[in-house]
């Protein structure tokens, strides 16, 4: 649990960090940067990252902090978890966020780790990047020639990647308010409460006189990156979710039915919500169980998100 | 509101009315003291191992084995020793002349195999994360990069991973001499007759996982020495075994090593070992003659500390149609890893005696074979063999039940031992001195609602719940309090299971109690203040037990086993007693009166009929000043004793739960656990409540949670706390407890051990809750740990209710990874 040798810099500006990243990108070292260190400093000690170099941010003014900008809520990189779970308006007007956050770890490391740091680092089986492609959310980049978009559903490119550029910061996210007739729910399965989601749901559902008219449904840690359930979200279009119960299957009836034997619309629709994932294979959960998880917690987040 | 919040209410009215108030008779001994050792121990204000600072300091870093079996052809520290800040960089035939073999000290049988253990391999390495070199460094971080500097070349051999297959023919070999480790057998009654045309036969087999004891401080090891002598100072369990085992192994006389266990943070007999990092940091501090550190990280320690558990049992249980036991049969494989460390052979054999639990019964026959597999070897660790042999016949008593199709608590009724019948010999040829099942088992269902729940049981049966609700029961005894000298001399134990205890009444009147018990979290010294307050007639406050150097408490025999009360704690009583005695000797001197008239009460000795008397403050100031002593008395008020005890203690107990299975998910909570302990009469409930809460939790993360995972090459998958979950506070319930009270006859405290129990007690009684609430699934066993994914596999490969289809259990189980 020792880390090798790094260097380490903190500049005093955002200008100063973009052209330290840049001059590091343009030199080919391997360049990390250090936000609230929750998931990079274990990497580092287990030895699994060797960075040339830590930039650390920590500290720079103007990248910590919530705003209600009118039709979405600014929320800076740097804010830690703890922050953005106490925030009034996140509460208010993206709701999704705090229920997610709420489950992100322990107290301790909520206190320390980011929402710009937890999003950059696009740890597939993290709680957030689920959020942000449910809620289409905006990111914001900063590097030394400006600053630019990246619409959520293009950010995370892979495992542990975004199209973040070599130099460039993320600096903060925007998260559209959607309307009163929406509903949401984070459904986390953990075997343990400090652990990373098994599978973890982010459901946004707008309702039309008890009708889903839309659903957007996150996936965490079904592939290498956060995942839109596209089809589940398709299917569910236009269904009833009075039809619905509360139960689950029979013993030894298939996902999909109802305990009374009738078939549940949105139960089968959610059936499909492991389509087109690639879901990893680890100690807590093999492939096939992790998309069966996706079919019955999906079910059950849309259930609450539109309750 | 639900039963289970009737429950907790009760239980913590229990907890808080043992702490009110004083105790009615001025007693110490009962009275919930908080532990006076917990503010240091809490804030950190107390020398740990790691913090120890010594001028010169030099930090010890390990390379480790990456391969589970290879032979070593070639190993070159050249490199390192060019790196930065490096002292020394040292590999296996360095050392090749002067470490020698580390210790078994517990050789079970004539046949056992027991191999050449060096602590650092130097030609075949048989488990990843064995030490192959080593760098010593200015600091720690050096020492740690120059480990990538060391060349070592392996030539791969097959690794051992299966039991079975390890004892087949033609198995690779761990070591030259074969996979058997020993063989051990054990019988009382006729197993043969009580099987013969038995009505009932229960068949099973259990997989106990291999689990990584997981204390809250790493293991950590500091060495120095000025030239003539030698200090270890070591986050260990066992300070004065260590020294012994110190001395044989490396040669050093032992009057000239001092081990000293500082304050330590938990062990779960994870550190009850002697380990080949104190043995290698000892070499070495004589080696440079500098100081020496090492601490290790966690997944250093998830690889390298002795692992616990890992045994197949099969259990067969005739029985009549009535449920009357009439025998069991076991036949178990342990796996001992690659090495028989301290007492690595001798763990399944403090469970040969427990299979039989509180029943009676007429026959009983045991054998256990160990194997060697290339792995970290396994030791004690909390229960040591008693876990898994409560967990078979409770698991198996279950089953019974079932295909009888009586309540789990008729069943053990009709079989368990009487409070009328104690002392009870049982066929495992133990005397149980006292116990009463029958009380903590009606306390236990009162407290938990258990006919309600049956009802709500029914009921989710009846609608089909998705969520099932099940009860578990684990009625367990143990054997503890290890142990009476002559029973581990007839088990080739290789030392006594006595305690020492020195009392010593300093001139002004304030006591020092000297303990050869070991505490390291346990409470030892409030608990021992308790005793000598009482037992002296002195204040709490005036008591101070001095532990874990071996300059200080010269003799002892350490902790495990929960024997720290019952051997060490009365070792301290009889201390006293003596200490006592000599008191009223000088007090009838020197009131010039008759020994025989002389009384002792609450700290004062007066002359029977008179207001004379002397306190024993005042009698330990006239036995210092030794001015007018009797004749042949020795000046000073203090003595010594060595116990030996007389039978092993014997806790037991009721655990109840009640768990929830998700049957979409396969996700396990429980909804209540209830834990009704008998310790016999308690010294400080809130030191008892402490053990029961963490006994409960780390038998609970067995039956949930835990699992040391190797993969098919034998490398180690659980490494982190990522990977081996250790349950947290948030992911357990509220449990309720309560005690019965059945004095042991054993001592005259009437105390029994508690540090083992509630582990015993509990990982049974979740698993059966599970199968119980899975029952109408077909389903009958489901392997620990219950995760939600075996569980979901287990329903998955059984069958729905109303099918005449067979029961299984772990159906649709094929494992990634070798158990």
């Amino acid at each position: 649990m020792i880390p090798a040798t790094f260097d380490y810099i903190r500049p005093a500006s955002l200008d100063e960090a973009c052209h330290v990243l840049r001059d590091a990108g343009d030199s080919g070292d391997d360049v990390k940067v250090l936000a609230g260190g929750q998931s990079l400093l274990p990497l580092l000690r287990l030895r699994l990252a060797y960075p040339s170099a830590l930039v650390d941010l920590g500290r720079l003014p103007g990248l910590r902090g919530v705003e209600d900008r009118g039709d979405h809520v600014f929320i800076g990189a740097l804010t830690t978890h703890d922050e953005v779970l106490r925030s009034p308006v996140v509460r208010e007007h993206v709701p999704l966020v705090a229920m997610a956050t709420a489950t992100v770890a322990d107290p301790a490391v909520r206190h320390r780790g980011t929402f710009g740091g937890s999003l950059a680092h696009a740890d597939p089986a993290g709680d957030l990047p689920a959020v942000a492609l449910a809620l289409d959310c905006v990111f914001i980049a900063r590097s030394a020639e400006g600053e630019r978009e990246i619409p959520a559903a293009e950010f995370f490119t892979d495992y542990l990647e975004t199209a973040l550029r070599p130099g460039e910061v993320l600096i903060g996210v925007r998260a559209p308010k959607l309307g009163a007739d929406w509903g949401f729910h984070y459904e986390k399965f953990t075997r343990t409460a400090q652990a990373w989601a098994i599978v973890g749901v982010a459901a946004a559902v707008r309702s039309e006189g008890g009708d889903i008219a839309e659903a957007r449904i996150g996936l965490t840690n079904m592939g290498p990156t956060p995942l839109r359930a596209q089809v589940a979200e398709e299917a569910l279009r236009g269904l009833g979710v009075a039809h619905g119960n509360g139960g689950g299957p029979a013993p030894g009836s298939a996902p999909g039915s109802a305990p009374d034997g009738a078939r549940d619309p949105v139960r089968d629709a959610c059936g499909q919500a492991a389509e087109g994932a690639s879901p990893p294979s680890d100690l807590h959960a093999r492939p096939d169980y992790r998309a069966h998880l996706a079919r019955v917690l999906t079910y059950r987040a849309v259930r609450a998100a539109s309750a | 509101m639900t039963e289970q919040l009737d429950a907790g209410l009760v239980g913590r009215q229990i907890a808080e009315s043992d702490q009110l108030g004083d105790p009615k008779d001025g007693r110490e001994v009962g009275r919930a003291r908080r532990r006076k050792e917990d503010a240091r121990l809490i804030t950190g204000r107390t020398t740990w191992t790691d913090n120890i600072q010594l001028p010169g300091m030099l930090y010890v870093a390990f390379l480790r084995s990456p391969i589970a079996h290879a032979r070593i052809t070639r190993v070159d520290a050249s490199a390192a020793r060019a790196r930065p800040g490096v002292v020394a960089a040292l590999t296996g035939r360095d050392f090749a002349d002067e470490q020698g073999s580390l210790p078994c000290a517990w050789p079970v049988s004539e046949d056992v195999v027991i191999p050449d253990h060096p602590p650092m391999a130097s030609d075949e390495v048989r488990y990843v994360g064995e030490a192959v070199a080593c760098v010593v460094a200015t600091d720690r971080y050096k020492a740690v990069d120059a480990l990538e500097a060391i060349e070592v070349d392996y030539e791969p051999l097959e690794a051992v991973l299966d039991m079975t297959e390890a004892l087949a023919e033609g198995s690779p070999k761990v070591h030259e001499a074969g996979n058997q480790a020993f063989t051990w057998k054990f019988s009382g009654g006729d197993a043969e007759a009580a099987f013969r045309d038995a009505p009932v036969v229960i068949d099973r087999t259990y997989v106990q996982q291999r689990l990584i004891p997981t204390a809250m401080e790493p293991r950590a090891v500091v060495a120095t020495t000025d030239g003539g002598s030698f200090t270890v100072y070591s986050a260990t369990q066992i300070p004065h075994i260590l020294r012994v085992m110190l001395a044989l192994t490396t040669g050093i006389p032992e009057h000239r090593l001092r081990v000293i266990a500082p304050d330590v943070g938990g062990g779960f007999g994870s550190k009850l070992q002697v380990t080949a990092e104190e043995v290698l940091c000892l070499l070495l501090t004589r080696r440079l003659g500098k100081p020496v550190k090492w601490t290790e990280s966690r997944s250093e320690g998830n690889l390298t500390v002795h692992h616990g558990r890992d045994q197949i049992q099969k259990i067969s249980l005739a029985a009549e149609r009535d449920g009357r036991i009439r025998g069991v049969r076991v036949d178990l494989l342990a796996d001992m890893g690659a090495y028989l460390m301290l007492v690595t052979p001798g763990i399944p054999l403090l469970g040969a005696f427990m299979y039989n639990g509180i029943y009676k019964m007429d026959a009983y026959d045991f054998r256990c074979t160990g194997v060697f597999t290339t792995k970290m070897p396994t030791d004690a660790y909390r229960g040591a063999g008693r876990p898994e042999a409560t967990f078979a016949i409770e698991r198996t008593v279950d089953e019974l039940a079932h295909e009888l199709g009586m309540d789990p608590l008729e069943v053990r009724r009709r079989n368990w031992i009487t409070h009328q019948e104690f002392p009870y010999a049982t066929i495992a040829g133990l005397t149980y001195d006292s116990g009463n099942y029958e009380a903590a088992t009606d306390r236990a269902m009162a407290l938990l609602g258990y006919d309600k729940l049956r009802a709500e049981q029914a009921d989710r049966r009846d609608r089909r719940d998705p969520v099932q609700l099940g009860i578990g029961v684990s009625t367990y005894t143990e054997m503890c309090g290890l142990a009476p000298s002559r029973v581990l001399g007839s088990l080739s134990y290789g030392a006594g299971g006595w305690e020492h205890a020195a009392v010593r009444v300093l001139p002004t009147g304030k006591v020092e109690v000297v303990t050869g018990s070991s505490a390291h979290g346990q409470g030892h010294e409030t608990a021992w203040s308790q005793i000598a307050a009482d037992a002296l007639g002195v204040p709490f406050e005036d008591v101070s037990v001095l532990h874990g150097d071996t300059a200080i408490a010269p003799q002892g025999m350490d902790t495990y086993g929960s024997r720290s009360l019952v051997v060490g704690g009365i070792a301290v009583l009889r201390a006293c007693e003596k200490v006592k005695a000599k008191a009223a000797e000088l007090a009838a001197h020197l009131l010039e009166a008759s020994p025989d008239d002389v009384e002792f009460s609450t700290g004062t000795f007066a002359v029977r009929g008179t207001s004379e008397g002397k306190t024993i403050q005042e009698l330990a100031l006239a036995a210092f000043a030794a001015h007018d002593l009797p004749e042949g008395f020795e000046p000073r008020l203090d003595a010594e004793v060595t116990f030996d005890p007389e039978n092993f203690s014997f806790p037991h107990g009721t655990h109840l739960c009640a768990a929830e299975v998700d049957t979409e998910t396969g996700m396990v909570r429980i909804r209540s656990y209830v834990a009704v302990d008998d310790v016999g009469h308690v010294v400080n409930p809130l030191i008892v409540e402490g053990q029961v809460h963490g006994g409960i939790a780390q038998g609970i993360a067995q039956a949930l949670f835990e699992e040391a995972v190797y993969d098919s090459d034998g490398n180690l998958l659980t490494t982190t706390m990522a990977d081996y979950l250790i349950p947290s506070a948030a992911d357990l319930p509220d449990f309720v407890t309560d005690r019965t009270e059945t004095p042991a006859a054993s001592n005259p405290l009437g105390v029994k051990g508690v540090g083992e129990a509630g582990t015993i007690a509990s990982t049974p009684a979740v698993v059966n809750a599970i199968v119980d609430a899975l029952r109408p699934y077909g389903v009958n066993d489901v392997p620990m740990p219950c995760t939600p994914e075996r569980v979901w596999r287990t329903l998955a490969g059984a069958a729905p209710p109303g099918s005449t289809a067979a029961g299984r259990g772990g159906a649709g189980e094929s494992e990634g990874g070798e158990r």
